[in-house]
């Protein structure tokens, strides 16, 4: 109502008054701002602020899906501190990251080198390996569990082809975990070959060529001319694939169930348990905040790295 | 001289042959599990697992695919999640183009820290977001509903990023030309922005559809009924645990789950690389 004043004035200013005609315009913006940003404020307040602080509250308490509530100050988290199946399951967690991580970048790179822009069906490779970082995830898994049964493809295969007796894979502590990390390398190394290719893309041709005449071998062509130019792109697929990896979930809940006994069970499926099995939401709500600080963490250590070996200026 | 250069010459090309041929062993060797699955899918039940592999059975049997939708109700799940990664997608893309336009085009106070703190949303993982979003759907009476499945998930500040990033690549001359021609906002936005971001708004689309039609997490926690609200995720690790394992059927009704997004992939190939943000960390 008040703003009304505004609307009125004449839609061209005349010239030479830039500062009498920009404010009421800057104001009319504002007005216009809100009705544009509206849905989005709305939704991400609703669904993302809120949720974020109530989590946080949530974890204070015992807060069981039905029935009463209680404060419990920090006791959540010290329960997960001495609980040795959520110890157990960090752990499982970060060898899972520490495995799949930089396997997953030295494969995707390696590949975005190998595969460049020379290389004939180039596309084609590209969109290849990224069918299944698109595809559901559950039906990959569905696709590896098969796969690893025993008198699956690669039992048979080592048995026919190599005389070799494979252990159940899915059904070993020591081998579920290289499984689901196997599958999961093939799953989501196309993501960043992605990411590396389109950067190969933007190291102009002719450096590269002079570099060659100049006697540089490949390693050092790599070193010093691709490498400086692709830092800020290794950064982004490191920093990613970091916090996606943490996440993981749906890998272990269909490839193994987080078993044997625990031994594949991570973070994300003991939030999953702890609510949805449990029932115990406050709990689950202090492994879930957990896990927010160990990602940001991890990113914030990263963002303070990079400063060290991260190229922007080229 | 000359046989000198083109010794050379036949090396390198010796070389890049051998290259390419290894290259393809490796997509063939990539490719294999998804080979082995549409294998496995057109095999009789009794012959899934022999001692030595065989890339066909004894009969190459399409009606498993029919099986599988009569040995779990796949039809439902399949309509469930394409009207969720619609409805879905059609509220992510008018929410994200109407604040992308605002943030691109309008000028109002405090619009960068509103954008930075857009941005930080992006930061919070859904695990920390199940709970209190459980309990916010309890609240609303939304549990085991489309709402749920839809909404929560609707609002990301990742379209918003993307497509400001592309509006603010097109030429503002273009917009005051019409605003001076007494063109406000929202015609601007609906007449000029939004035609000329199809590009953009196709790969928003796209991805989004994709992130939807494969999330499981989500679902898995808010469906009840998987019968009537199950989405295709859901209904395929239900599937696994009943009577034991059908393989074949299980593998067929994989495959179905993925061709929707194997064609969308193939459609956007060219574009790809500018939806990288967009599944990065949407894969919710």
């Amino acid at each position: 109502m008040v703003t009304n004043t505004t609307t009125v004035a004449p839609p061209s200013a005349p010239p030479g008054s830039v500062r009498a005609g920009r404010r009421p315009a800057l104001r009319r913006d504002g007005r216009y701002a809100g009705v544009f940003l509206a849905p989005s404020l709305i939704g991400l307040a609703l669904f993302t602020l809120f949720p974020t602080l109530m989590a946080l509250g949530i974890s204070l308490f015992d807060w069981p899906v039905f029935g009463e509530r209680a404060f419990l100050g920090l006791d959540n988290y010290s329960h997960l501190l001495h609980d040795p199946v959520f110890r157990r399951v960090v752990l499982n967690t970060v060898l899972f990251v520490v495995l799949y991580v930089p396997l997953n970048l030295v494969i995707s790179l390696g590949l975005a080198l190998w595969i460049g822009p020379k290389t004939k069906g180039r596309q084609l490779f590209r969109v290849l390996f990224f069918i299944p970082v698109m595809t559901p995830m559950v039906a990959n898994a569905m696709v590896w569990r098969l796969l690893f049964q025993p008198g699956g493809l690669i039992d048979s295969g080592l048995q026919t082809w190599f005389g070799i007796d494979a252990p159940n894979f899915l059904g070993s502590s020591t081998w579920a975990m290289p499984a689901i990390v196997t599958m999961s390398i093939w799953q989501g190394f196309g993501y960043n070959f992605l990411v590396f290719s389109a950067a190969i893309d933007q190291v102009p041709q002719s450096q590269l060529e002079s570099a060659q005449i100049d006697g540089a071998g490949v390693l050092q062509r790599f070193r010093y001319v691709i490498w400086p130019m692709i830092t800020p792109s290794i950064f982004f697929a490191t920093t990613l694939t970091l916090i996606t990896s943490f996440q993981v979930f749906a890998q272990p809940f269909i490839l193994t169930q987080g078993g044997p006994g625990v031994s594949t069970q991570t973070i994300v499926m003991y939030v999953y348990n702890q609510g949805w099995q449990f029932l115990t939401m406050g709990l689950a709500s202090a492994a879930g905040w957990v896990l927010f600080v160990i990602i940001m963490g991890i990113t914030a250590m990263q963002f303070v790295g990079q400063r060290k070996w991260v190229n922007y200026d080229v | 001289m000359t046989s000198e250069a083109s010794a050379g010459v036949t090396g390198r090309r010796i070389r890049s042959g051998v290259s390419h041929i290894l290259l393809i062993l490796v997509a063939i060797a990539f490719l294999g599990p998804l080979v082995y699955a549409v294998s496995t899918s057109l095999k009789p039940a009794d012959e899934v697992f022999t001692p030595a592999p065989h890339l066909f059975g004894s009969e190459i049997r399409w009606q498993n695919y029919a099986d599988a939708f009569t040995f779990a109700p796949f039809g439902r799940y399949f309509l469930n999640s394409l009207f969720v990664a619609i409805a879905g997608t059609l509220v992510v893309v008018v929410a994200s183009s109407m604040s992308a336009y605002a943030f691109a085009r309008l000028r109002f106070r405090g619009r960068e820290q509103l954008f930075v703190l857009f941005l930080g949303t992006l930061m919070v993982p859904q695990e920390v977001l199940i709970v209190p979003m459980y309990w916010l759907m309890q609240s609303l009476g939304w549990v085991d509903s489309y709402w749920a499945l839809i909404l929560p998930w609707a609002f990301t500040a990742f379209g918003t990023f993307l497509l400001r990033q592309f509006f603010l690549t097109v030429p503002a001359e273009l917009e005051e030309a019409a605003r001076v021609d007494g063109c406000g906002p929202f015609r601007s936005f609906l007449r000029i922005m939004l035609p000329l971001a199809r590009p953009a708004i196709a790969v928003l689309t796209v991805f989004t559809f994709i992130s939807f039609w494969g999330s499981f997490l989500w679902p898995l926690i808010i469906v009840n009924s998987v019968e009537t609200k199950g989405t295709v995720p859901l209904g395929l690790a239900q599937f696994s645990g009943q009577q034991g394992t059908q393989w074949n059927l299980m593998m067929a009704a994989s495959i179905m789950a993925m061709i929707p997004t194997v064609l969308l992939v193939i459609l956007l190939q060219k574009h790809l690389v500018r939806g990288l943000l967009v599944t990065g960390l949407g894969g919710r």
